[in-house]
């Protein structure tokens, strides 16, 4: 196979890739610090596609609704760790699983009810519709958009986590929350701010991916999935692992689909099987950590 | 003590959480009153084939409104009862089963995906109740999934992909490549197109199957757009559809390439828009257009604008006429015997409900009717907000087109 039909083949699945980094990222951070394993992450990004068509249809502006949607899916983040996860820490990791699970399923329930069973579908903006040529493909301005965003997010994140003091009692609380309450730091408050933030990260993949996906209301039930899969290959808490993981999982995708695409879905499980009979914690994780 | 209630309380709704979920909301339609005949309709109300439900679903209530304001099938009121099947094959054989044994159905129309409806055949043949299938499926009316209570009102991958096969091949071009849902209405066409481009002296670029209910076809699309065909066709139901298009469009192939499909979907072309489907070309069954030439389609489309403001659209229509058919194998028969209603079909096998003629083939219990071939208008050239596809041909019904009766298994 030829460098020609290998090459537009990655960059597509580097595509995919970002929804996965994004989505895996979120779950990574909320994991790593908190040991809550979010099944509501998958609704969580169905609700941004569906907040961005509908604050396009209000305020006419991509811009805005790429923007406010994350926000928004965030502030239900915030909602649900204040009113619902709080009241589970504490308890070991299966509550706030059963929790998230229940949740995500009165998510898409309620979305049904409220935007109908019937997908919706939005377009790119005007701006980025179209293709641009890459030299040895076109490639839709829109995806390049979606590399481009998620690289600033990504970059963003880790300026946050790695250079601001909030930042510090993330990492610090991941390792030894115990010690950090006891030097006088509020977890509450890191933990609300955590939990927000990887919902929001999550209603930014689905804002994303609207424009490309369309709106409906199973669009979470496999993403979610692959998502969790993404998390457990980069190993669980690790925000590298996640962002290698996710792009690795997208290029599994691609070159499946190239070579044989009857095989692409089962693929990510293979590979996810491959790498856990190799390094049982991810290939980031670290030993002992969620096995 | 506070955190166990809270905790019971939970249980609680997620177990009702579970409930709804499974089940679904349907309101209990029971009337006491001299026992109505009832037709069992299980359809995929969720998932990517829902707009084509929900047209299903317009098109059978038409047909049950219509008959009872003429007083019901013998005197008897009519009552289609509809169950989501959420387009799998336990549920909608869970769902039949049910129809059948808890509602008392005498007959069930229904079914929107070939697998499915496979499994509510089954169900309906163990129950010996008359099932008219209105969706699209090679086996259904082929042996050994036939049977003599089992009919098929709506077109097939066979007369559909041979018809646009030729089509394509005699109008757009000879070099193909296809993408097909990797299931077996996807699987059936994919092997009808092939052969019939081979037939016609064409190319086979390549053919790529993907699983139905994709949003996602981006890494399909690169080796299409290196292979340069004349024409893509796309195989990609429902929702799919809709998805494949326009990622198909965003990479620029709608330049490249013609952009053809086995059939359109009035559902989808007026969910995607005319921008979507500029120049992509389909057959259809039915489109509300035809009733510019036929006296009858014009009294299909104006109840239909009545009752629920917007044309009947393609599936709507096989669901419309099936019903209308179990009300006529009814009356004819003088029974609601699901034998006596197939022996009354066949014996008088031609009918005329809104379209034009068709007719039962006796072997098979398939309907042949009249095709349209489609071309989408694209955008400032449409009729209104329905008006979203020129008519480009017309193809008489033939049984030719079909695999004949004794490919089918029929000595």
């Amino acid at each position: 196979m030829d460098l020609a039909a290998v090459l537009p083949q990655v960059f597509t699945g580097l595509v995919l890739g970002m929804i996965f980094v994004l989505l895996a990222i979120g779950l990574s951070l909320i994991f790593g610090l908190m040991t809550v394993v979010n099944f509501a992450h998958g609704s969580l990004y169905m609700l941004g596609a569906y907040f961005t068509v509908f604050l396009l249809a209000y305020t006419k502006s991509f811009w805005v609704a790429l923007v406010v949607a994350p926000i928004l899916v965030g502030g239900l983040g915030f909602a649900i760790e204040r009113l619902l996860i709080r009241r589970l820490y504490g308890r070991g990791p299966d509550d706030p699983l059963l929790l998230t699970f229940g949740l995500s399923l009165v998510l898409i329930e309620t979305a049904k009810l409220i935007w109908g069973k019937i997908g919706l579908t939005l377009d790119p903006p005007r701006a980025l519709a179209g293709a641009v040529d890459l030299g040895f493909m076109a490639f839709p301005l829109y995806r390049l958009f979606v590399i481009a965003v998620t690289i600033v997010v990504l970059i963003g994140l880790w300026a946050f986590v790695n250079r601001t003091n909030v930042g510090l009692i993330i990492r610090a609380g991941s390792r030894d929350p115990l010690m950090v309450r006891a030097l006088g730091v509020d977890l509450n408050r890191i933990w609300l701010l955590v939990f927000g933030v990887g919902c929001g990260l999550a209603g930014l993949a689905g804002a994303l991916a609207g424009p490309m996906r369309g709106a409906y209301a199973d669009m979470g039930v496999t993403m979610i999935i692959e998502s969790f899969v993404v998390v457990v290959v980069g190993g669980m808490g690790s925000l590298l692992g996640a962002v290698v993981a996710g792009i690795m999982m997208g290029q599994v995708v691609g070159l499946t689909t190239l070579f044989a695409p009857k095989l692409a879905e089962i693929m990510v499980f293979v590979v996810m099987a491959v790498v856990l009979l190799i390094r049982p914690s991810g290939i980031f994780g670290e030993a002992g950590l969620a096995e | 003590m506070k955190s166990i209630t809270r905790r019971s309380f939970l249980a609680t709704g997620a177990a009702a959480a579970g409930v709804t979920a499974t089940q679904g909301f349907f309101p209990a339609v029971l009337r006491a009153q001299s026992d109505p005949i009832r037709i069992g309709f299980p359809l995929p109300l969720t998932g990517p084939f829902a707009a084509l439900a929900a047209d299903q679903q317009r098109g059978a209530q038409l047909a049950q409104d219509e008959l009872n304001a003429k007083g019901g099938i013998m005197g008897r009121k009519v009552e289609v009862l509809f169950r989501d099947d959420q387009l799998k094959p336990a549920v909608g054989a869970q769902r039949t089963k049910e129809l059948i044994e808890n509602e008392k159905v005498q007959f069930v129309v229904g079914g929107l995906a070939a697998h499915v409806q496979m499994a509510i055949n089954e169900q309906t043949k163990k129950s010996k109740v008359l099932f008219i299938s209105v969706s699209q499926s090679d086996e259904i009316s082929a042996k050994p999934d036939t049977s003599p209570i089992t009919f098929h009102e709506a077109l097939n991958p066979t007369i559909t992909s041979r018809v646009m096969g030729k089509w394509t091949c005699d109008n757009l071009g000879k070099k193909w490549w296809i993408i097909y849902a990797d299931y077996a209405w996807g699987k059936q066409n994919n092997m009808v197109l092939a052969d019939t481009l081979k037939a016609n002296g064409g190319t086979l670029l390549g053919s790529t199957p993907y699983p139905l209910g994709s949003a996602e076809f981006s890494a399909h699309l690169p080796k299409i757009q290196a292979a340069k065909p004349d024409v893509l066709m796309s195989v990609t139901p429902g929702a799919d559809n809709i998805a494949f298009l326009k990622q198909a469009r965003s990479f620029g192939m709608d330049k490249q390439m013609k952009l053809a499909q086995p059939l359109v979907w009035i559902s989808y072309l007026k969910e995607g828009g005319p921008e979507l489907y500029q120049d992509v070309y389909g057959a259809t069954n039915w489109y509300w257009e035809l009733q510019d030439s036929i006296p009858t389609a014009k009294k299909y489309v104006e109840a239909s604008m009545k009752k629920f403001n917007m044309p009947p659209g393609d599936y709507g229509a096989y669901a419309y006429s099936a019903v209308l058919e179990v009300a006529r194998g009814v009356e004819l028969a003088k029974s609601t015997d699901s034998f006596a209603v197939a022996d009354a079909l066949r014996k008088s096998p031609t009918y005329d409900h809104f379209k034009g003629k068709q007719w039962w083939r006796t072997c098979d219990n398939k309907s042949f009717q009249d095709l349209w071939i489609m071309k989408g208008r694209g955008p400032g050239k449409t009729k209104g907000e329905w008006g979203l596809v020129d008519i480009v041909a017309r193809v008489p019904a033939d049984e030719k087109y079909d695999r004949t009766c004794a490919e089918k298994g029929f000595a």
